[in-house]
């Protein structure tokens, strides 16, 4: 198979590679070199200014601000989703009642249809989502705040995300929302790979189903936990935390600078503020506390690999 | 039983809970219902948490303005169709939905013929290189996009592409190739060699063996990494945020976000929530048709 090897090669690699290496790699490199410059994306002309943006960054309280609740982002949402959704798919797959003579892991009834209805956020855009929990936390006639009326809880009406201490955290709940549906049918589908001679043996020494899903489950399903995590955390840091926080929250990013992130305070810097090159230093904070989380979760979760 | 190398038990008879003694056994039974209604309790709780807010909106979007502010919970006094018809022609969203149909059906076969033709390269050459390539494509997978985004605007403005429906075609082809050829380099190598040397052999030309014998070959695995990447840039949020500003060229999802900003001024909420819904609906039909197909491409890059 060599003849006209190269020609083939060229031909066939030459419109994806280039296509990609202007889209894609050229802006990233030029992403860096403006960042020592002082650009401002408005006018072609510019000079450099060494490492100004990134002492300009440093004293920078949105700048500091946007970094902690990226952080916070990262860190707490795989947390909260990945726990909720190895709990969920545990209790779908292994949960179910033990039948006289049947199998000794049996799923609960209706496992099927949970994963169907669980995994409808992961269809629908962020988009979306965002617009229509922006609805639902509308103090005076959103959803959540009328269904709090309604059970008679007249005095606890909170402002949802117009509350600088709430905005955050309800921003969190719907990027949870719309992802642990992903991760259960994604553990699931591990967790089904698991035979059932390992639960067997398990539940003979006596084990409980605590004992099992931390003995048994969790370590070998590891690998997809840990790819899991890299994946929730690149998105929680990029594009699904734009979309919430651009969309849901007044400002955006308040209040008073509540809720924005890095990925925000970029585009804004950028777009709006018509500081192109700042938007870019900020742009590569933002690239190193992504391949920094990669790292450390890889690094962090390595394990000895369970053959079974 | 933390490592899978200790001796796994003689082929285990299936537990007989009678055969129990009565004090564990019972302990083990009334532990594990109060168990079963818990996980129950709890599955059923987080399915309702899911369902409601979609039921919510469909509800809504029948609903008038004024019942959508005064009792968001009541059911509509009757159906209110005309929401929808307002949605779809004074909203603009039929002309957000055919911008939408455009961009990700060039984009999806752009980036399936490019990915798979790459994909195949990468898979199946030995040549100097051919690592380093794979790599440059697949770093491109856990960078931020955001950071490429602001010189990119400029890129694609200095090429006259800004606000065009094939200057957008383009940059989402070129955003959905690091997963896609991840995906699909992965699936050419476990195809079997022989046919291909067959063909080969036979006088077929290298890239008519791809495209009549690998690419047919190859259909499943192009079908799960379509799904993936149809969903995802039928959705995709933020690249046309930046790069499409221009108002008639908008795509649903930020056609949507325009619509909610501007019904602060023009109040039509009912309208709105039709048009949500308009562009919930044919996803979500679409997933639950062919369910097994979706969660297969969705998932499988993940297990990989």
């Amino acid at each position: 198979m060599q003849h006209g090897k190269y020609g083939f090669i060229t031909g066939f690699l030459a419109a994806p590679l280039g296509l990609y290496a202007l889209f894609v790699i050229w802006p990233f490199i030029q992403s860096i070199y403006y960042s020592f410059t002082d650009w401002t994306g408005l006018s072609p002309e510019f000079s450099m200014v060494g490492v100004d943006n990134y002492t300009r960054m440093l004293h920078d309280d949105i700048f500091w601000k946007s970094l902690t609740h990226s952080l916070i982002f990262a860190l707490l949402l795989p947390l909260v989703t990945l726990g909720m959704a190895l709990f969920f798919a545990f209790m779908i797959n292994v949960g179910g009642r033990h039948r006289k003579g049947g199998p000794v892991v049996t799923g609960v009834r209706g496992s099927g249809f949970y994963k169907i209805v669980y995994f409808f956020p992961q269809v629908l855009s962020i988009a979306i989502v965002a617009l229509l929990f922006a609805f639902a936390y509308n103090p005076d006639s959103g959803a959540i705040n009328s269904f709090l009326r309604g059970i008679g809880l007249d005095s606890l009406q909170p402002l949802w995300l117009g509350d600088p201490d709430l905005a955050l955290w309800c921003v969190m709940a719907v990027l949870v929302w719309s992802t642990t549906g992903f991760f259960v049918v994604l553990f699931s589908a591990g967790m089904a790979s698991i035979p059932a001679e390992l639960y067997e043996a398990a539940l003979l020494d006596g084990a409980g189903r605590a004992t099992t899903f931390f003995r048994v489950t969790l370590p070998l399903l590891w690998d997809t936990v840990q790819s899991g995590w890299v994946y929730m955390g690149i998105l929680a840091l990029g594009a699904e935390s734009f979309a919430v926080v651009q969309i849901m929250t007044t400002g955006p990013g308040g209040p008073d600078y509540s809720t924005t992130v890095l990925v925000l305070y970029v585009y804004q810097k950028a777009f709006r503020d018509g500081q192109a090159a700042y938007a870019t230093t900020i742009g590569v904070a933002l690239l190193v506390v992504t391949l920094a989380f990669a790292a450390i979760v890889m690094r962090l979760g390595r394990r000895e690999r369970l053959e079974y | 039983m933390t490592t899978t190398d200790a001796p796994v038990p003689p082929p285990a008879p299936v537990v007989k809970t009678d055969a129990v003694p009565p004090r564990p056994g019972a302990r083990r039974r009334s532990e594990g219902s109060v168990l079963n209604v818990f996980s129950h309790g709890v599955l059923v709780i987080w399915a309702v948490m899911v369902v409601l807010p979609l039921l919510w909106a469909v509800m809504t979007s029948f609903k008038d303005d004024s019942s959508i502010f005064g009792s968001p919970w009541a059911l509509p006094d009757k159906l209110h169709f005309d929401n929808w018809s307002r949605a779809w022609t004074q909203a603009n969203m039929s002309d957000y939905f055919l911008n939408t149909v455009l961009v990700v059906g060039g984009s999806l076969i752009g980036t399936l013929v490019l990915g798979s033709m790459a994909a195949y390269v990468l898979a199946r050459f030995d040549f100097p290189g051919n690592r380093f390539i794979y790599y440059l494509f697949v770093g491109g997978m856990s960078f931020p996009i955001m950071l490429a985004l602001v010189p990119l605007f400029y890129v694609v403005n200095n090429m006259g592409l800004l606000n065009t429906i094939h200057g957008l075609i383009l940059v989402y082809i070129a955003y959905s190739l690091p997963f896609t050829v991840f995906f699909l380099t992965a699936f050419f190598r476990t195809l079997p060699t022989s046919v291909a040397e067959a063909a080969f052999v036979d006088g077929a030309s290298h890239s008519r063996t791809f495209f009549q014998i690998m690419l047919p070959m190859a259909r499943p695995g192009l079908i799960s990494v379509g799904i993936f990447n149809f969903l995802g840039q039928w959705n995709q949020y933020m690249l046309p945020t930046v790069l499409n500003t221009d108002p008639d060229k908008k795509v649903l999802t930020q056609g949507l976000v325009q619509l909610a900003v501007s019904q602060g001024y023009k109040g039509d909420w009912s309208g709105l929530f039709a048009g949500l819904v308009m562009a919930m609906l044919p996803v979500l039909a679409a997933y639950i048709i062919f369910q097994r197909q979706v969660v297969a491409g969705l998932t499988a890059g993940a297990l990989k």
